[in-house]
Formats: structure tokens, C-alpha cells, sequence
């Protein structure tokens, strides 16, 4: 019974987020309500048994991409308002597509699951574990995949983001290296007394 | 309602939170920010499917499948800010109706 409560708590808080997500009109409530509805989610995936996807969920997706979405939702000197225009056009089409992906869906899921036991086996051994066991031994090159893709995101981030100022002292690695001494160094015979220049 | 929440409950909403990922894309297509957004909650309502199968057939590469997503939403989250943030260096605005600079 408190399993049901938790999801429905739960459940309608996320779909809530979820709505403010589309409808609101600054980005950066958008953004804080889809950080809401991250956690809710999380609570789910802990409802699932699936802790560890819960702690992935809260620290790695609402602790690093939503706060990057955030910050680049804040650095933006965007006008909003304009960008808003024309939702009113839409809004039907978009009413349209919704409900019958929504009518769509929902006859699957009452045809195939109608009957369905309840999902969450509390005494099981610990999801986390078991998940590591499979993730380096039969996945491992998924695992590896996994770990390539996101060093090329990273890659690829930085190489479109970087850019060449004029007027930056930067370091010349090669020409440091290239200079030779009879270029640069030269002997002089100073004056006692009287010194250079 | 028998009280016990089963696999349909999970199913459902996930349905409604991908239905409003989807709907949010069709009513703010001039923002590219909040299709963006949209997109995690399409993701986040497939995540929560893919662990609610896991738990249905206990089977935890259901699990897996979904560090898959989130890994990809990482990527894609990355990636597609720093398109936003170059895009926006060049052109001063990121309404999504002007990006037409490769016409194919």
C-alpha cells in the first residue's frame, strides 16, 4: 500500500514537472522543472529496485547535464519572449499529435500488460552488484563503447567551442625549440666602468 | 485499482511523460533550448520503461540499457550545447527557423 502511495506521489509530481517543462515561460524554470522531474524519476527507479540508476540519475544527470543546460540556458542573452511566438499556431497540431500518441500507446499497454503482477521484488541481492557483474563481464565491450562515446562528445565539444583570439601571448613550443644560440646570445666586450649603452 | 502498482503503471507514465516530450517539441519549435529539454523527457520517460522491464523479467541488463541512454543523453547534451553555443557566437540568436546557413 505505501508502494502505491510513493508512486503515485511520485508519478503525478513527475507528469506535473513535466507539463511546466513545455509550458513555461522562462528557460531556466524549464530547466529547474526538469531537474524536479529527475528526482521523481529517481524515486521511481528506487521504487523499480534499481538503486543504482537512481544514484546515476540524481548525480551524474541532474549534477552535471542539467546544470550544464542550466548554465548555458543563463550564459545566452536570448529574448525568450520572441522565441515564444507562434505557439499558438501550433498548439493544435501539437494537441493532435499528443493525444493520439497518447490513444496509440495506451491500447498496447492495456492489451499486452492488462494483468500484470506487481514489479518490484524487494529481496532480491542488491541491483548494484549484480549490475556491475554484468556489465564487466558479458557487456564489457558495451562498457567500452559506452566510455568511447563519451570521450568523442567530449572531443567534439571542445573542438567547436574552442576558438582563436587575436592578441593572446600564447606559448610557441616550436620556435622556443628552434632558436639556436648564434641567433640569440651575443658577446659583447664591456667597458670597465663605463658599462652598455 | 487493486493497490499493487504493476508493469501498466510504470508503462502509463511514461507514456504521458514521452507524450509531453513530444508535444513540448511541436509547441516550442523556435526554441531550441526547450526542444532540448523535451528531449531528456523523452529519454527519462524511455529510461523509466526500459527499468520497469528490467524489474518485470528480472532481468538487470534492462538496467544496463538504461546507463546506455543516460551515457547518450550525456553525449548529446554536450554536443548539442556547444552546436547552441557556436551557433549563437556566429549568429547572435538560436531561433532554430534561421539555421538554413547549409542548405541542402
Amino acid at each position: 500500500m505505501l508502494d502505491a502511495i510513493v508512486f503515485y506521489t511520485l508519478s503525478t509530481v513527475l507528469i506535473a514537472a513535466g507539463t511546466m517543462v513545455i509550458v513555461s515561460r522562462n528557460p531556466v524554470h524549464s530547466v529547474l522543472y526538469l531537474i524536479l522531474a529527475l528526482f521523481q524519476t529517481a524515486g521511481l527507479f528506487l521504487l523499480l529496485g534499481a538503486e543504482f540508476l537512481a544514484m546515476l540519475l540524481v548525480i551524474v544527470t541532474v549534477g552535471a547535464v542539467a546544470l550544464l543546460i542550466l548554465i548555458v540556458v543563463i550564459m545566452l542573452d536570448v529574448d525568450h519572449r520572441a522565441l515564444r511566438r507562434g505557439v499558438a499556431a501550433t498548439l493544435p497540431a501539437a494537441g493532435l499529435v499528443g493525444v493520439v500518441l497518447v490513444t496509440e500507446f495506451a491500447i498496447v499497454i492495456a492489451a499486452v500488460a492488462g494483468a500484470s503482477a506487481p514489479v518490484a521484488a524487494p529481496d532480491r541481492i542488491a541491483t548494484t552488484a549484480q549490475l556491475g557483474r554484468v556489465f564487466y563481464t558479458g557487456y564489457a565491450y558495451l562498457l567500452e563503447g559506452l566510455a568511447l562515446v563519451l570521450l568523442t562528445a567530449l572531443v567534439g565539444a571542445i573542438v567547436l567551442t574552442v576558438r582563436d583570439r587575436d592578441g593572446v601571448r600564447r606559448q610557441d613550443v616550436s620556435a622556443q625549440v628552434g632558436r639556436r644560440r648564434d641567433q640569440v646570445v651575443e658577446l659583447r666586450a664591456v667597458a670597465s666602468g663605463r658599462g652598455e649603452g | 485499482m487493486t493497490g499493487a502498482i504493476g508493469l501498466a503503471h510504470y508503462l502509463a507514465v511514461a507514456l504521458i511523460l514521452f507524450a509531453l516530450g513530444v508535444v513540448g517539441i511541436f509547441v516550442n519549435r523556435r526554441n531550441v533550448i526547450i526542444v532540448m529539454l523535451s528531449i531528456q523527457l523523452m529519454l527519462l520517460a524511455v529510461s523509466i520503461n526500459l527499468a520497469a522491464f528490467a524489474a518485470h523479467f528480472d532481468d538487470v541488463v534492462g538496467q544496463l540499457f538504461v546507463v546506455v541512454i543516460l551515457t547518450v543523453t550525456a553525449a548529446e547534451a554536450a554536443v548539442g550545447l556547444a552546436i547552441l553555443v557556436v551557433y549563437f557566437r556566429t549568429r547572435g540568436t538560436i531561433e532554430v527557423a534561421e539555421i538554413n546557413l547549409m542548405k541542402g
